[in-house]
């Protein structure tokens, strides 16, 4: 099983993004599933169900870190993605300080920026866009050819990833994204965190990346429940 | 970048049948008017050549750049892509500097002399607007018409596109004479979406739009330069009034009957 891991700010574009691919990834028979992370509000997985017919999970994070959430539920998310018997398990999530980011070893990450959000957004946005593999640039139809350049000159300066831009709504370019996702490698154990979160005082943010509720302490949550504490 | 030719191959239209015009050719140096009334596809057929449409689009149009399908990168990296297209809804939405936006753009498509590209294009677009643009202003902070007129210098001299699609600049706010005027001394394609008789009877074709098709390929004749002719001078009396009226002035019965008169249109 494949994992793809696509994160971005509020209305940069992901939703859009994943509708599409989706639509073209379920078009040539692969078994999908799809999680979405968001702090206290969503609706995209009754969206998904209802468009694809795919099964469909949703987590608030509530008052944990979405970041911090991603790590905690991303192992049962991967083992329920595996007992529906899915090629691609599709994670959503929104990042929210931008000092984290939710991408793992051997998924693939997919920042998403929109073309509308101010030049400077490259250099704001930290890991989320630096750990990630593509950066998607969305809303292209918006802005000018000369935009475009500059701001794909902007990302190249800040972090090291494969550049695709998009226009979602019309979908544009994203046979590419597709292709992508078709050359990820499959998930393999361990399931470890890319790059360190911030100096902090929890088991993820002092350094611990193993993927999963179980392999950590404190304030913890699985997939299905809430959040309770684990250790002495 | 270097381009002989575009070639747009027709597909279908509203109502699936096939475009009664089947093949456009265009050469460098060519002007394109695309002209027909409101809904009848002139913005998808733009959208299609700005696409490089490969029977991928709903219209199943193909454009071939040199007689071969567009390469990967034209689409892949905005640099490389040979096209600009200035749309009605383009805009500027960069928090950065006129200059800071010019010189990154400048220093990503153009090798030395950034300096002087940006001058060349600060000029070509100051000539095009009312009040001149500030370099240190935000370019969020310019005018609608600035931005366009910026946006076409832009394309022009540090995009230095070989094609250039403009939707219906005489709705820009900017000096449209000046443009087609400035504009005409680079060899590029051009196309323009307009529903304005002087700019359509400047270019060397005109292409007819209805019901989603391509239905005719005007190419323009003697007998029409002459038409040509005369509407630019007509425009020009407008454009006059157009000018006197935004510079607060009142217009003079007197003086536009002598300004017709002296064309031979009043008695």
């Amino acid at each position: 099983m494949k994992v793809v891991i696509c994160a971005g700010t509020p209305t940069s574009g992901k939703t859009t993004v994943l509708k599409q691919v989706i639509k073209r990834l379920k078009d040539k028979g692969l078994r999908l599933a799809y999680l979405k992370i968001d702090v206290q509000f969503t609706e995209e997985d009754e969206l998904f169900k209802t468009l694809f017919d795919i099964p469909t999970k949703k987590v608030y994070s509530g008052e944990m870190c979405p970041d911090h959430c991603n790590v905690m539920v991303l192992g049962d998310a991967v083992s329920w993605a595996a007992e529906e018997k899915s090629d691609i398990l599709f994670v959503e999530t929104a990042g929210l300080c931008l000092r984290c980011s939710p991408y793992i070893e051997r998924a693939l990450g997919i920042a998403v920026l929109e073309a509308t959000s101010g030049m400077n957004l490259p250099r704001k946005i930290g890991p989320l866009l630096a750990l990630a593999d593509i950066a998607l640039v969305t809303k292209i139809d918006l802005v000018s050819q000369a935009e475009r350049e500059v701001f794909r000159a902007n990302i190249m300066k800040a972090a090291k990833v494969d550049i695709i831009e998009t226009d979602a709504l019309h979908g544009i370019n994203m046979d590419r994204i597709v292709q992508k996702i078709e050359n990820t490698a499959d998930l393999e154990d361990p399931l470890v965190l890319r790059g360190n979160p911030p100096v902090g005082v929890c088991t993820i943010c002092v350094g611990k990346k193993e993927i999963g509720w179980k392999q950590h302490f404190g304030v913890v949550r699985p997939l299905d429940g809430d959040m309770f504490y684990r250790g002495e | 970048m270097e381009i002989d030719e575009l070639t747009i191959i027709a597909g279908s239209g509203k109502n699936k049948e096939k475009e009664p015009v089947g093949r456009v050719n265009l050469k460098i140096g060519n002007i394109v008017s695309i002209v027909g009334p409101t809904g009848s596809g002139k913005t998808e057929l733009i959208n299609d050549i700005e696409r490089f449409a490969n029977e991928n689009t709903p219209s199943k149009r193909k454009i071939l750049i040199d007689g071969s399908t567009a390469p990967d990168e034209f689409k892949n990296d905005p640099s490389k892509n040979p096209i600009a297209l200035i749309t009605q809804h383009t805009n500027f939405l960069s928090d950065l500097p006129v200059y800071e936006f010019l010189s990154i753009h400048a220093g990503i498509r153009q090798s030395g002399k950034i300096e002087s590209t940006i001058n060349r294009t600060l000029d070509f677009a100051n000539q095009l607007t009312g009040e001149s643009i500030i370099l240190e202003n935000a370019m969020t902070e310019l005018s609608g018409g600035q931005s366009r007129a910026l946006l076409i210098a832009d394309a022009v001299i540090i995009g230095n596109s070989p094609i250039i699609l403009l939707d219906e600049i005489e709705n820009a706010g900017i000096h449209r004479t000046k443009a087609l005027e400035l504009l005409k001394d680079y060899k590029k394609i051009f196309f323009f979406v307009t529903h304005d008789p002087r700019i359509a009877l400047l270019s060397d074709f005109r292409i007819v739009m209805k019901n989603g098709a391509m239905q005719k390929l005007i190419e323009r004749e003697d007998k029409e330069k002459r038409v040509a002719e005369e509407i630019k001078k007509i425009d020009d009396i407008l454009s006059d009034c157009r000018t006197k009226i935004r510079a607060g002035e009142s217009l003079n019965e007197v003086d536009f009957k002598n300004k017709m008169r002296a064309l031979g249109y009043v008695s």
